[in-house]
């Protein structure tokens, strides 16, 4: 498999290692518009490997191998420029800036003035939040932030989405809107997704390929 | 990328000023200083030093001022905490004393000194139904040659200190539920507290409590208004000789400068020493099985000896306020026959000159402190890494040693270099006392907020300059500005560094009111230390008042969507 080459997310075995201890290994190739889904119980490092591959791996985490996303070579590119979405389990608006400000901070750097303000319309009523520019986010309820954190790391046109857990402190009724919404959006806009959880159900939803870590 | 220099810039910060402080009274202290034609080396000095009439006293005086209060200060925090953690009336009690950290030692000790005074509100409210006076007393309350008055004022302004230390603390010693436990086995709150919460409270407590003792046993503020005066403390003295008129006599006071060092480390090493037999004490107690269930008197002197502390120095600053605006206030009238504000209006003039130095001083340390911090933690985040311990005890190195032994070291170096006394090098000596509160005030508060955001903002394109203006920055605005707000507190409070570093050509409130405790109008005093206290309280008001404005935008924000 080589990185160079192959359209989508590519972790080309990939070692991440504590110190001198390995945590996990993992060659995958997520095509676009597919999910790959981790399983394992907390611990097995299903977090660390997202920081990996968003570019966040800090000590005393090492990691050997290759990332490659349609066709480029990531692995030493910083964080910034690696154009991967992250969505966590807390949704992590920055509550200083109102829901539209929040979509607005995702939107690429070229993007002109007058078309910025149209956008954020938009990304937010694409998740069913219109006319919420002037929101603040602490009076959303868990579901409303949940989809501005969508509508936000959509707005930055990412090339893949890496999610960590981001249904597990979500109500059951909202739990399933909230994954369809992310998993319909992924497949149209043909993005690889890399999904860590250890709900069955998410994995299931998610409706790809599913590996287990020990 | 300057951010990644700003640690190095920090630590120079912290500790070149006192290298070269010391560095500045050695070699004087040994007969060195060209400027004055010292060219031998020899123990002249020390020999001047020593024969100075009443030394010893000095030298005492300076350890038991400073150990008495510290022990005194440091049982009322402790049993308080013990006592009262977890309770409404603890927080009651923070919020009562949370104000007086800000307050100057200058402005407690003039306040002290109003209440206790043979003329001051104590005796004229007893009298002359109770003590049949109908003039002061003719009694030596205020400088008595004890110290005793000293020890109150210390004990007074350094409880606050220490108790929201160890709020601070608390936190992290995981105390609520290992004096549950301890409870659970029918020990009483205090002695639940004492065997099980304190021994992981007090290595958190130990650095504030030696710049306690630091501070306690070198104070010159606190000791001309309040301590003894034949013999002065040794830190008092030194300040005379410092301004000598007599040059030569700058060789002795070098050398006074490292007793005072001395001094202090031997009060510091007694307090090793004790907590040392407090540790045996201790163990022998827990392993007595003594419950000590009836604590209920303790308790209640725990919090009256806190209140105490806050109801003396309340009262204080009320009697200064009202002095301020007295204009006929006999013995032993409780309050002014009639009201004025000449103090106000007849100082305009000087007065307003020396608030705007004082304003100025405090924002060129404060800014300069505020920006070194901010560079500081941007760069451990972009690290991802906090410093240790170690790193962070260079943090209390300026708070620690005592400052007129340095600072006297530092006027004479930048005499030697030619700085002349400005307001920038008396901001730059302000800068080196502001730095350490700035830093410990905002690095928790910095290390604390979530990760995670920063990486969202990365994930999203977000360069790192732009992560620090528009999500570290605007997400810890409340506790930037709070960490400038005590910064600015520290600097308005500050004596010694604008005494010495501006050779006396700069007064600020605090030292003029300083200056005008020996036998100046006390309506004056009144005005100045009105001051000391207003201008750390409007830092405090716009630390709060900034970000709530930027709430209620948002607020409006939503009403108009809504």
């Amino acid at each position: 498999m080589s990185a160079a080459t192959t359209e989508g997310l590519i972790l080309d075995t990939v070692e991440i290692r504590r110190g001198t201890e390995t945590l996990l290994a993992l060659s995958a190739c997520i095509a676009p518009g597919e999910t790959l889904s981790v399983m394992g119980p907390s611990g097995s490092g299903k977090s660390t490997l997202l920081a990996c591959v968003a570019g966040f791996l800090a000590p005393p985490f090492s990691a050997t191998g290759r990332i490659g996303l349609d066709g480029a070579d990531l692995t030493a590119l910083p964080a910034a420029v690696r154009r991967i979405g992250l969505l966590f389990q807390d949704p992590l608006l920055f509550p200083h800036l109102t829901a539209g400000g929040n979509v607005r901070f995702a939107l690429p750097a070229g993007t002109a003035r007058r078309e910025r303000t149209g956008l954020v319309r938009t990304a937010l009523a694409e998740v069913g939040l219109a006319g919420f520019e002037d929101r603040d986010p602490a009076t959303l309820s868990g579901g409303e932030q949940a989809r501005v954190a969508i509508a936000r790391v959509l707005a930055a046109r990412p090339r893949a989405l890496l999610l960590d857990e981001p249904f597990s402190k979500l109500d059951a009724a909202m739990k399933d809107q909230i994954r369809a919404l992310v998993f319909t959006t992924a497949a149209e806009r043909r993005l690889p997704v890399l999904l860590v959880t250890h709900d069955p159900a998410d994995a299931e939803a998610a409706g790809g390929r599913i590996v287990r870590l020990a | 990328m300057l951010v990644r220099f700003a640690p190095a810039l920090a630590i120079a910060v912290l500790i070149g000023p006192v290298l070269a402080g010391i560095a500045g009274v050695a070699l004087p202290a040994f007969g060195y200083l060209p400027a004055l034609g010292g060219h031998v080396v020899s123990l002249a000095p020390w020999q001047r030093l020593l024969a100075e009439p009443g030394l010893a006293t000095s030298v005492a005086l300076s350890l038991w001022t400073g150990l008495a209060s510290t022990l005194i200060a440091t049982a009322i925090a402790l049993l308080f905490v013990a006592a009262w953690s977890d309770t409404r009336a603890f927080v009651w009690m923070r919020r009562v004393l949370s104000p007086l950290l800000s307050l100057p030692h200058a402005a407690a000790a003039l306040g002290l000194a109003f209440l206790i005074s043979p003329s001051g509100w104590i005796v004229r409210l007893l009298s002359p139904w109770a003590t049949g006076l109908d003039r002061p007393p003719d009694l030596l309350i205020v400088h008595d040659p004890a110290g005793l008055a000293m020890i109150a004022a210390l004990v007074a302004k350094e409880v606050p200190f220490l108790l929201l230390m160890a709020l601070a603390a608390l936190p992290q010693t995981d105390a609520g539920r290992l004096s549950r436990v301890a409870t659970g086995f029918g020990y009483g709150g205090i002695a639940g507290f004492a065997y099980a919460v304190l021994p992981r409270l007090y290595p958190q407590l130990r650095l504030p409590i030696f710049a306690v003792i630091a501070f306690a046993t070198s104070t010159v503020e606190v000791a001309l208004v309040l301590g003894p005066t034949t013999p002065a403390p040794l830190a008092v003295r030194l300040v005379d000789w410092m301004g000598d008129a007599d040059l030569t006599r700058r060789f002795s006071a070098s050398a006074g400068a490292l007793l005072q060092v001395a001094v202090t480390a031997a009060a510091l090493l007694a307090w090793l020493a004790l907590e040392r037999l407090v540790a045996v004490i201790g163990r022998g107690a827990i392993a007595s099985g003594h419950r000590l269930r009836r604590d209920g008197p303790l308790r209640v002197l725990a919090a009256g000896l806190a209140l105490l502390c806050a109801v003396m120095i309340g009262a204080g600053l009320a009697g200064l306020t009202v002095w301020s605006l007295a204009g006929v206030w006999r013995f032993p009238d409780a309050l002014p026959t009639r009201w004025s504000l000449s103090a106000w209006t007849e100082a305009s003039s000087g007065t307003g000159a020396l608030v705007i130095t004082t304003v100025a001083i405090a924002l060129l340390a404060t800014a300069a402190a505020t920006l070194l911090t901010l560079a500081c933690l941007e760069n451990e985040s972009r690290q991802g890494r906090a410093p240790g311990t170690r790193v962070l005890s260079l943090l209390y190195l300026p708070i620690i040693v005592p400052q007129v032994s340095f600072l006297f070291g530092l006027q004479v170096l930048l005499l030697a270099v030619g700085v002349r006394p400005s307001l920038a090098a008396v901001a730059f000596a302000h800068l080196v006392f502001v730095l350490p509160y700035v830093l410990l005030s905002l690095g928790d508060s910095w290390r604390a907020q979530d990760p995670r955001y920063a990486r969202v903002a990365a994930a999203l394109g977000a360069s790192e300059i732009r992560i620090f203006w528009r999500v570290r920055l605007p997400m810890l605005l409340p506790a930037v500005l709070t960490a400038a707000a005590v910064g600015f507190a520290v600097s308005v409070g500050l004596y010694l560094p604008t005494l010495l570093i501006g050779a006396g050509r700069l007064p600020t409130v605090t030292t003029e009111a300083i200056a005008l405790a020996a036998g100046g109008s006390r309506g004056l005093i009144g005005v100045m230390a009105v001051w000391q206290m207003l201008l750390p309280l409007a830092a405090f008001s716009l630390a709060l008042a900034i970000p709530a404005l930027r709430a209620r935008r948002f607020a409006a924000a939503w009403r108009i969507a809504a």
